[in-house]
């Protein structure tokens, strides 16, 4: 893997990105910059289960949610340092996911999605009654909990530098699934499912495997993003918005590709932000990401990158 | 010869249709055996027995001495059967060369990807795909898509070969390549099980031929047995006797 520009490529980018705005000091560029790497790791992730494995799952910020409560919850009740409490909160949500998947992946297309859905649903409705974490109101953290990491402004910026090796994690992982065999049952799965159980590739288990390594980055990375928060309450957490706007990302920038869906997700989060801070229009970006999602469905379902390729069949190459 | 594949008293029944009806057979290492009928006999069926597409409701399969009877179809196919399907299935937004990949991977070899590639290669050059590596699979002419079927499955190196009408729908230059790319298998030391139309062909290949009807096995024996047998011509045509009577106006 390590022999190809490819994956070096992806650690210069990243240190690129973290080091940028903590040498410029500049700390609005930090914060629009981390919600643009929590996209990345997001849609990333989901694009091993739409991309790859052909399964579109309406439901993936459940992981996040859940991985952010798990979290907080160890680092507000049991006093665990973060990074340990992200990490445990990832495996947590993975073992879950396992036995979720094992489940729900009987299911097929449009059943497989609405059951995804269910499950967000489910978790939030859980979570809204369970009162260790809150009930409706949630975790709030105190100032003490940032001790650990030198205080709440090392914090900030500890934690910008986590999430974006988490994002520089998520796409590696895409890339070295990608190129092994476990990714190419994936692909087979993608591309016809009874037709690669007829050639050999086991697919209730990898498609298991790939829902419960799709949600450990993301479950990390909700650690991290509500311990940089703060706070952490249902209707944030499992927010089913946050959910289609991953697909959207994964969508536009090119499904199945690596860079792809980190393309689509920065894309998108600045789009986004550009919208936002015109007052008139709350929300207006959903108009526009419904629109786009429609669009690329229709005339380029290969999504950015996919049309690229298409174009100048040469990018295929080095532009994955 | 020892016995490969047995497949005995096996039935399956959809909602109202007998579709295999207690039908025994046994496939011999090295061996062809034709597996004929008219439309709606049950052949496809009961490929999906054996390769455990379905479950059959009674009887048991075996293959090279162990129970097969109801295992998933990724399963069987590391047991070391592999398939052509009579309706091509590639997958399509891969690469001729990947399709195979998958059938070298995760079939009865069972191999690292390094190794499978080098195997589908191999095996892409056999069947006359070497060419082609490259190309997208739905990007294939149907003789192609075809093809991709047979050295898909023979990526795995399998022990027999279920093929599934592989020569329907190609032309008559195409069908003879297919017929030479078969007997290249066969003396590869491959068993096969073939379902087939064209008489010609399966009257060439075979070794044997079991003869279906409604589910259940009407004939078995060579193909010069099987040809002269008066049952297999009256459920192919019709009763004989109705055909003499009914007088054409010329």
């Amino acid at each position: 893997m390590w022999r190809r520009p490819f994956p070096w490529f992806i650690i210069a980018a990243a240190l690129l990105y973290a080091l940028y705005p903590y040498f410029t000091d500049d700390v609005g560029l930090r914060e629009s910059l981390l919600l643009a790497a929590v996209y990345i790791i997001l849609a990333s992730n989901l694009n091993l289960m739409i991309g790859y494995a052909g399964y579109v799952n309406f439901g993936n910020i459940v992981f996040f949610g859940l991985g952010g409560y798990v979290c907080l919850y160890l680092v507000t009740a049991l006093h665990w340092h973060v990074i340990l409490s992200a990490f445990v909160a990832g495996i947590a949500v993975s073992a879950v996911a396992l036995l979720f998947g094992l489940g729900i992946l009987r299911l097929r297309g449009a059943f497989f999605a609405l059951a995804t859905i269910g499950v967000n649903q489910a978790i939030q409705q859980l979570v809204v009654n369970f009162e260790p974490w809150g009930g409706a109101t949630g975790i709030y953290l105190s100032l003490d909990s940032y001790g650990p990491l030198g205080g709440p402004m090392q914090a900030l910026w500890t934690t910008y530098l986590l999430i974006v090796a988490l994002t520089a994690a998520s796409l590696l992982a895409s890339y070295a699934i990608k190129n092994s065999k476990f990714g190419l049952g994936l692909l087979a799965i993608g591309q016809n499912e009874d037709a690669a159980a007829v050639l050999g590739v086991p697919t209730p288990l990898y498609k298991a495997l790939v829902y419960s390594a799709s949600a450990f980055l993301p479950a990390v990375a909700g650690g991290l993003y509500f311990f940089k928060s703060g706070i952490i309450e249902p209707t944030s957490a499992f927010n089913l918005q946050t959910s289609i706007e991953a697909i959207v990302m994964v969508m536009l920038g090119g499904s199945g590709t690596i860079l792809g869906p980190a393309l689509g997700a920065f894309l998108y989060e600045e789009l986004r932000g550009f919208l936002l801070t015109a007052q008139s229009f709350s929300q207006f970006q959903l108009v526009i990401a419904g629109a786009l999602l429609l669009l690329i469905v229709q005339f380029v379902p290969g999504g950015l990158l996919g049309w690229l390729h298409q174009r100048w069949p040469r990018t295929r190459r080095w532009l994955e | 010869m020892s016995t490969l594949l047995e497949v005995s008293r096996v039935s399956k029944r959809f909602g109202g249709l007998q579709a295999v009806d207690r039908l025994s057979l046994t496939v011999n290492e090295g061996e062809i055996l034709g597996l004929i009928g008219p439309n709606g006999a049950g052949k496809s069926t009961v490929f999906n027995l054996i390769n455990g597409v379905y479950p059959p409701d009674s009887g048991k399969v075996f293959f090279a001495g162990e129970d097969i009877t109801g295992q998933p179809p990724y399963r069987v196919a590391r047991h070391g059967i592999a398939r052509a399907h009579q309706i091509v299935q590639p997958l399509g937004g891969l690469s001729v060369l990947d399709n195979c990949t998958v059938g070298a991977c995760f079939g009865r070899q069972n191999l690292a990807l390094g190794q499978a590639r080098e195997a589908a290669r191999q095996m892409a050059n056999m069947v006359g795909l070497g060419d082609r590596m490259d190309m997208l699979a739905s990007s294939l002419t149907t003789a192609g898509k075809k093809r991709l079927e047979m050295a898909r499955a023979l990526s795995a190196r399998p022990k027999l070969l279920l093929l599934d009408e592989v020569l329907a729908g190609l032309n008559p230059a195409e069908t003879e390549g297919m017929i030479e790319t078969v007997r290249k298998i066969r003396d590869s030391g491959i068993a096969i099980l073939m379902i087939e139309h064209i008489m010609r062909a399966v009257m060439s290949l075979s070794d044997r031929i079991v003869v279906l009807n409604l589910g259940a096995r009407l004939a078995e024996g060579t193909p010069q047995q099987v040809a002269d047998n008066p049952e297999v011509i009256t459920a192919y045509l019709g009763d004989s006797k109705l055909i003499n009577a009914a007088e054409l106006p010329t």
